[in-house]
Formats: structure tokens, C-alpha cells, sequence
């Protein structure tokens, strides 16, 4: 903390977005060189990704998911895809899934750096297709794979928590099941499991979530202090990548940090801030940047977003783990944060409801995409749910996708993103008027 | 509960009558008899595909229906959806949405990421129980069993709340014999169809095993045990047509006009339709804690589909000892479109068919496809190839 009191405001504004852009384009650096000595990684992906249990087997985790946004961010997904659908992949699955597995067809070349192939390959069921996903490297490389069965919310509202029956039962098949990844893991990595290393991963990891929770939250101040699609898809790099260490703790203490320096000072975005916006869905990676403009430009600022929710595995609850009773622990954790990113996609519109008001929010922004069914069955029907429930909410319905170019048609989704900030100045001037 | 007797009537009729009056009913999207057990005053749970344990809704004097899509245009249910779906989860709710099914539950599973959705969907639309039933996506852990019993101990509890009678030991007993005569009587088809395949059309076989989900299964066994008999029977001659196996149908269902373009270049001898109320390859045990079986059964005597990952049941394996066992000269992969299980899965057994020197026919279906020029067309070249290549 000493350190950043002699910071100065230039140096702090804008710290976080410099920090995890150069950090990040480090991790990926980093993973070449198992890929070079061929010694292999941990394939894990963003719900719910153990980073935990691995990080304390010392393997380097490769998260597939961001490696595939990546190719779209940065405008070469189309040649990925290309060569997955010649090797036999339908055009309508998962785009992720198939950049990959061109990816992978390549030795790992990738545009950030060489990728290691996996020597393991840990999931969890928050999204089917990581089962799916998971099984092409079984195949292809005959690894073991293992998922993690975290069991959902059964109906919406019936959610239950520590001390209650149901969850004490469906923790206990969560810790058995962390048992026998440990066991795997000794196996894989030919180290023994060390509880004391993990206690100390586990509370990087409660570091990491403390800063996130927080940060999140201060995102309330008016104006926005960053930007959920844009700013927080770079910490959404962080809190995946780096979950469980030393620098990925750090990284959002002093996040923390500037996002309080400028909510006390009422700085915000780049943005002139005219409409707050909650963002339902993934990002358009091929046109990342133009999709963020075709809203800015009318003054329009993600404040939040699901997003942000179950791409960091449900860390935006900021679960802390008992470090007196880690395996316990983290498999309650891991209950409760999963369990909670499943429900930013099955049960959005309820947690959309209670942060329109606290956050300000003027209108929903829902992105439902073909590459991603778990995300995107549900949007229309909530979509409809909230503007039943919520008429004050403005709502758009832009469909499109997050790697594949061939269905984002930019100037139908700019014209409809028009009319929907001539609707919500409309709204505002009838309101006024009355 | 009273059981319908809709087909009692059918019992003395000519076969092809009653096959007629089977497929008429597979495909009438007004439920007939389900409509005919409520209006009797049953109550009735709809339970999405592929696997459910129906057992526990009929102990509990109940219907289970099973909820699988219908050749409806979906009027109602399109504007809940976005473009990049497959068509069963629209058609389902659409089904729901215009009271063509009413239902005092709805229940479905983790098989994929839409029907996960689908749980939810629902919930907002209908004032009764909507849940997911969490089947274990690691029965490679020691402990999915017991988790499993525990979701089925739930399950029972919604259940009772629902009809205000406990569930006893002794009528799940009951109900898990009269699911294993089922079963018995659909393998028994299914050989039928193996050994002697002239003496049944694919499509007619479809038409009797889809009927299982729509009516009480007592009332099932006593026709499919009035049926197989006459089919064995049957004065059908073996035809010079190639064996095949058709593997995709394990969700969307394919239209029966679609089994019967197949029909007319092969022999469909082996396929996933409805796989779910053909889960268990053998008996469950009647003998002790009957949930525990159901759950065992689930985990260790069962068959494979693309929804479930099991490091013991290798997908591309045991579809090869489906083709071994059913002596077929060749495989017919599709998927419904926009299905992401199935899809995925079709490169992974053409893959393997590619190494073994199996011939295959890709291809993709709905289930409110109506032209089926093309694929007869494609279909017939494939066999030509393969019969005089």
C-alpha cells in the first residue's frame, strides 16, 4: 500500500487496463515454454477452473477458451475455423471448439505465442460442451480428462446454502470428487499433493477475490468507473489466468485501488456517460472494438454485464476460502461460485431486475450468439420475462456471434443499436416532459 | 389410475391397421392419450429427453410423458427463442405453450446446453414445477450413485408434494418391474429387427417403441406382448437389401418419413431413437433400497449416447460393437441440426469408421423436415457404391 500512496493520479488512472494487458500478454509467453520442452499443460476452462488444485501441482494451465477469443480479437479467427470445418466440423457448433482444434492440428501455433499440448484436462459441467470439448483431447492425445459434477440450481429461487440438507449433500459429492483429482493429479504430475501449498494458492485466491468483488461493486459510482465490456474483459483475463497467485492477488488489490481513487474523484470511462448499460451475453470478439463504439458513441457505458459473472467462474461473489479446512472449503466455494455463473445464464433476468436500480442501469443490451447455446437458449425468453416485469428497462436483441464472421453483419447491428438510443432518448424526454 | 385402454380396441385388427393407427398416434401433437388420463383426472410429469427414471412418477400414480418435440410449425414458441437453436426444445415449449400437453410438472436434465436452458424457460412461463434433474455428468466418481439416489430422493419428494401421498418402497418396486417388462419387450423388438428385419419396417418398429412415452406403460407390455408375437410371425421374405445402422437419433427425432426412406434401400437393423426409455441393457433389481438400484442401474447397466461422458463407455467403441453385433455392412450418422452433442459426435465416428473400414452416410435432419427426394437419392448412390463398387 506504501507504494501507491506515492503514486500519483496519472499513474493510477488507467493502471489496472496497463498492468493486465502487459501481464497477460506475459502468461501467454510463458506457456511456450512447456510448449517448446513438451512437457504439457493443464487444460482448464473459465467455469469453474481449479486453478486452485493444478496451480498447487505446479502445472501450467492453458485456458483453451481465452486462447480461441484471442484469434477473434485478433482478426484471424476465420482461417482457424476454416480448417476445423474442413476436418469435419459443422459450421453450426461452437466456435471456441474449433478454433481449437485447428489450433491443435497447427502444433499450437498461436497468435500470442506456441500453446502446450495437454497432459490433463480438468472441466466442470457448467457448460455441456466443455464435456464434449474435453473429449476431442482425449482422443487426440489420449490424456486423461476429468469433470468436475457441480451440481445446479434446480429451479429458479430454490437455491440452497451451507447448513441446509441439499447442499451439505451436494457438497460432499463435490469434495469426493476433489479427492480423486488430487489423486489424478499425483499421478499426472508424479508429485505428491501438498495441502499447505494449497492453502497458500487459496488464499491468493481469496486476495483475488476480495479485489474483484470490490471492484465490481464500486462500478456503481456515477459516471462508470471502467468500462464491463471493454476494461473488463482485460480483468477478466486476470481473474482467470492469474487466479491463485501471488501477481493475480496483487493485480486486484491494486485494481481495487484505482477504481476507489476514481470513484472519490469522479473520474469515469473515455465516455461521455449519457445511458448506463447492463450487458446480457459474450462479446462480439470479430468487431470487439467497433461493437463497444456502435454504443460509446451515443454515450452509452457498460456498467455491468453476466458476463462478468460467469466468465470469471463466479468470483464476483467473493467467496473466501477457510484456509482451516481447504478441501472442505474449496469444494463449498466451488459449489457456490459455478452454481452462480450457471445461474448468471439460466436465470439472468432475476439478477438483472436487482441491479437495475442499484447500478443505474437504463437498458439491457442481450448478445444471444450461435457459437454458444448455454449463454444464448434463454436470452429472448428473459428478455420478455423483464420487459413484462420491468417496462421501465430499454431492452436490445442483437444476435450475432463471437468468432464467427460470417454471421455478424455490422451495419444491421448498428442500425438497430441507433434506433435503440433514439428510443431511449425518447423515453427520456417523455419523462421529462411529464 | 385408471389406464386409457385406448389400444385394447386395436387388439384384433389387421397389423397393418394397427400400424397405421400407431404412427397416426406417435404423430398427433395433441396427445390423445395423455389428454384421455387427464380428463380421467390423472396427473401427469413431462420429462424432456433422453434419459428419465420414469419409474418414480409412476409409483407415485402419476403419467410420465415423454417430451420430445412434434412435427408443429411453433407459432408460439418462436419468439422465446433465438435463430441458432434446434428445432425439439422450440417445438416442446410450443406444445406447453398452446395446452396441446398440460402437465402438473416439468422436469428436465443436463443433456445439453439448451436443455439446461429449457428448465428455466419453462419456469417462467407455467405456474407449476419446472426443475432440472441433475443426472451426474462424472459417473466415474466413486460417489455419482449416492449423489444420484439422493436427486432421485428429491425428486420423490416434489413428487409426493405434488399428488399428497408418499411414495413407498413397495410401489417403486412395483413400477421398476413393470419398466423392466417394458424394457424386456423393446429388446425383444430390437431383435426382431437384428435378426429378421424383413419382418418388421424400421419405421413400424420406430412407431412402437416411441409409443412408450405417451401412454401408461401397463398398458404398453400388454401391446407390444399382443404385437410381438404376431410380428415374429409375420409372412415378410428377406429382401437383398444392405444392413445399416442409424445413429443420431438419440434427442430430435427424426420424422417416421424420414425411418421410411431408409427403409426403402436398407435394413435399419440397430439404432439410437429414443434411446432413453431403452437406457438399461438389462433388469433392475427389485431387491432392497429401490432408488439406489434405479441410480446403479443409471451408472453401471447402461448403454451410451453423445450427452453422457463415461471414461468406461468410449462413445466410438460401443457404437462399433452396435455394428458388430447387428451384423451391419455400414452406419448412417446424423444429427438433428444445431444439435452441438450430435454434431461433435459425427467426427468423432466417422474418424472411427474412416480407420475401421466401416462405410457411412453423413447426415443432418429436423424434425419438421417434410422432402426427403434428396436423401433417397444420396442414400441409394451410397448403397449402389457399397453393393456393386
Amino acid at each position: 500500500m506504501s507504494e501507491t500512496i506515492q503514486t500519483t493520479p496519472e499513474e493510477l488512472v488507467g493502471r489496472g487496463n496497463k498492468e493486465g494487458a502487459n501481464l497477460f500478454r506475459q502468461w501467454f509467453q510463458d506457456l511456450s515454454s512447456p510448449a517448446v520442452q513438451e512437457s504439457g499443460g493443464a487444460y482448464v476452462f473459465v467455469m469453474g477452473s481449479l486453478n486452485e488444485i493444478l496451480k498447487s501441482f505446479d502445472f501450467p494451465v492453458v485456458f483453451p477458451e481465452i486462447n480461441s477469443l484471442q484469434t477473434a480479437v485478433r482478426r484471424v479467427a476465420p482461417g482457424f475455423l476454416n480448417i476445423a470445418e474442413d476436418y469435419g466440423y459443422s459450421p453450426d457448433i461452437c466456435g471456441y471448439v474449433k478454433a481449437d482444434v485447428a489450433m491443435q492440428l497447427q502444433g499450437g501455433k498461436h497468435p500470442m505465442g506456441t500453446i502446450p499440448k495437454p497432459k490433463i484436462a480438468v472441466l466442470t459441467n457448467a457448460c455441456n460442451t466443455y464435456i464434449k470439448w474435453a473429449e476431442i483431447w482425449e482422443r487426440m492425445y489420449d490424456i486423461p480428462i476429468f469433470t468436475v459434477d457441480i451440481p445446479g440450481t434446480r429451479a429458479e429461487g430454490t437455491q440452497t446454502w451451507q447448513g441446509d440438507p441439499g447442499f451439505e449433500l451436494d457438497k460432499k459429492y463435490v469434495v469426493e470428487q476433489l479427492k480423486e483429482l488430487i489423486t489424478l493429479c499425483e499421478k499426472v504430475s508424479g508429485q505428491k499433493f501438498d495441502i499447505d501449498k494449497l492453502r497458500e494458492v487459496l488464499e491468493f485466491s481469496n486476495g483475488m477475490a476480495r479485489g474483484w468483488k470490490t471492484v465490481l461493486e464500486l462500478n456503481k459510482s456515477r459516471p462508470a468507473l471502467f468500462n464491463a465490456l471493454t476494461d473488463g474483459t482485460i480483468f477478466l483475463g486476470m481473474a482467470n489466468g492469474f487466479r491463485g497467485t501471488k501477481v493475480g492477488s496483487d493485480y486486484f488489490t491494486r485494481l481495487a485501488e484505482e477504481m476507489e481513487f476514481k470513484s472519490a474523484n469522479g473520474i469515469g470511462t473515455l465516455t461521455e456517460e449519457q445511458f448506463r448499460l447492463f450487458f446480457v451475453g459474450v462479446p462480439c470478439y470479430p468487431i470487439f472494438r467497433r461493437f463497444n463504439e456502435f454504443f460509446t458513441d451515443w454515450g452509452g457505458v457498460f456498467v455491468h454485464s453476466t458476463y462478468l459473472w460467469f466468465a470469471s467462474g463466479g468470483s464476483n461473489l467473493g467467496f473466501e476460502y477457510n484456509l482451516e479446512d481447504p478441501i472442505d472449503s474449496l469444494a463449498e466455494g466451488l459449489l457456490i461460485s459455478v452454481r452462480d455463473a450457471m445461474d448468471s445464464m439460466f436465470h439472468h433476468q432475476t439478477a438483472t431486475v436487482e441491479l437495475a436500480d442499484s447500478f443505474h442501469i437504463d437498458g439491457v443490451v442481450y448478445h444471444p450468439i450461435k457459437s454458444c447455446r448455454t449463454v444464448s437458449t434463454g436470452l429472448a425468453d428473459g428478455r420478455r420475462h423483464l420487459m413484462k416485469h420491468n417496462k421501465n428497462l430499454a431492452t436490445l436483441f442483437l444476435e450475432s456471434d463471437m468468432m464467427d464472421q460470417r454471421v455478424v453483419t455490422e451495419a444491421q447491428m448498428k442500425n438497430r443499436v441507433d434506433a435503440f438510443f433514439e428510443g431511449l432518448i425518447s423515453r427520456r424526454q417523455t419523462a421529462k416532459a411529464s | 389410475m385408471e389406464s386409457s385402454n385406448l389400444l385394447e380396441s386395436w387388439r384384433d385388427k389387421p397389423m397393418d391397421e394397427i400400424f397405421s393407427l400407431c404412427r397416426e398416434l406417435i404423430e398427433d401433437p395433441d396427445y390423445p392419450t395423455v389428454n384421455q388420463w387427464r380428463k380421467a383426472g390423472g396427473k401427469v410429469v413431462g420429462h424432456f429427453q433422453v434419459y428419465f427414471p420414469e419409474e418414480i412418477v409412476h409409483a407415485a400414480g402419476m403419467l410420465p410423458v415423454k417430451i420430445c418435440g412434434a412435427q408443429v410449425p411453433g407459432m408460439e414458441a418462436e419468439s422465446h427463442f433465438g435463430s441458432y437453436l434446434c428445432s425439439i426444445i422450440k417445438t416442446s415449449l410450443e406444445l406447453a405453450l398452446t395446452k396441446k400437453v398440460e402437465m402438473e410438472m416439468f422436469v428436465t436434465h443436463p443433456i445439453c446446453d439448451s436443455a439446461r436452458n429449457l428448465g428455466a424457460i419453462w419456469g417462467r412461463n407455467f405456474p407449476y414445477k419446472c426443475q432440472i434433474l441433475y443426472l451426474p455428468q462424472n459417473p466415474n466418481s466413486k460417489y455419482s450413485a449416492t449423489y444420484l439416489q439422493n436427486e432421485y430422493e428429491r425428486l420423490k419428494l416434489d413428487l409426493e408434494s405434488i399428488t399428497g401421498t408418499p411414495i413407498t418402497d413397495e410401489a417403486l418396486r412395483n413400477s421398476i418391474s413393470v419398466y423392466n417388462e417394458g424394457r424386456a419387450l423393446m429388446r425383444e423388438l430390437y431383435a426382431i429387427k437384428r435378426d429378421t428385419p424383413w419382418l418388421i419396417s424400421a419405421d413400424q418398429a420406430y412407431c412402437l417403441t416411441l409409443l412408450a412415452g405417451f401412454i401408461p406403460r401397463e398398458e404398453y407390455n400388454e401391446f407390444m406382448k399382443a404385437m410381438l408375437p404376431r410380428i415374429k410371425n409375420g409372412t415378410g421374405k428377406e429382401l437383398d437389401k444392405m444392413r445399416v445402422v442409424f445413429e443420431g437419433g438419440f434427442c430430435e427425432l427424426p420424422p417416421a418419413d424420414l425411418i421410411q426412406t431408409i427403409e426403402r434401400s436398407c435394413y435399419l437393423v440397430d439404432d439410437d431413437l429414443m434411446i432413453g426409455l431403452r437406457w438399461f441393457l438389462e433388469d433392475v433389481s427389485t431387491e432392497g433400497n429401490p432408488l439406489s438400484k434405479l441410480a446403479d442401474a443409471y451408472i453401471e447397466k447402461s448403454t451410451y449416447s453423445p450427452v453422457q461422458h463415461d471414461l468406461r463407455k468410449p462413445k466410438e467403441k460401443m457404437l462399433l460393437e452396435r455394428i458388430k453385433d447387428s451384423r451391419a455392412a455400414a452406419v448412417i450418422i446424423t444429427a438433428a441440426k444445431m444439435c452441438e452433442p450430435g454434431l461433435e459426435e459425427q467426427v468423432t465416428y466417422s474418424k472411427m469408421l474412416e480407420k475401421e473400414d466401416i462405410p457411412y452416410f453423413i447426415n443432418e435432419f429436423e424434425e419438421n423436415q417434410t422432402s426427403f427426394d434428396n436423401l433417397e437419392t444420396q442414400l441409394e448412390t451410397f448403397v449402389e457404391n457399397i453393393l456393386f463398387g
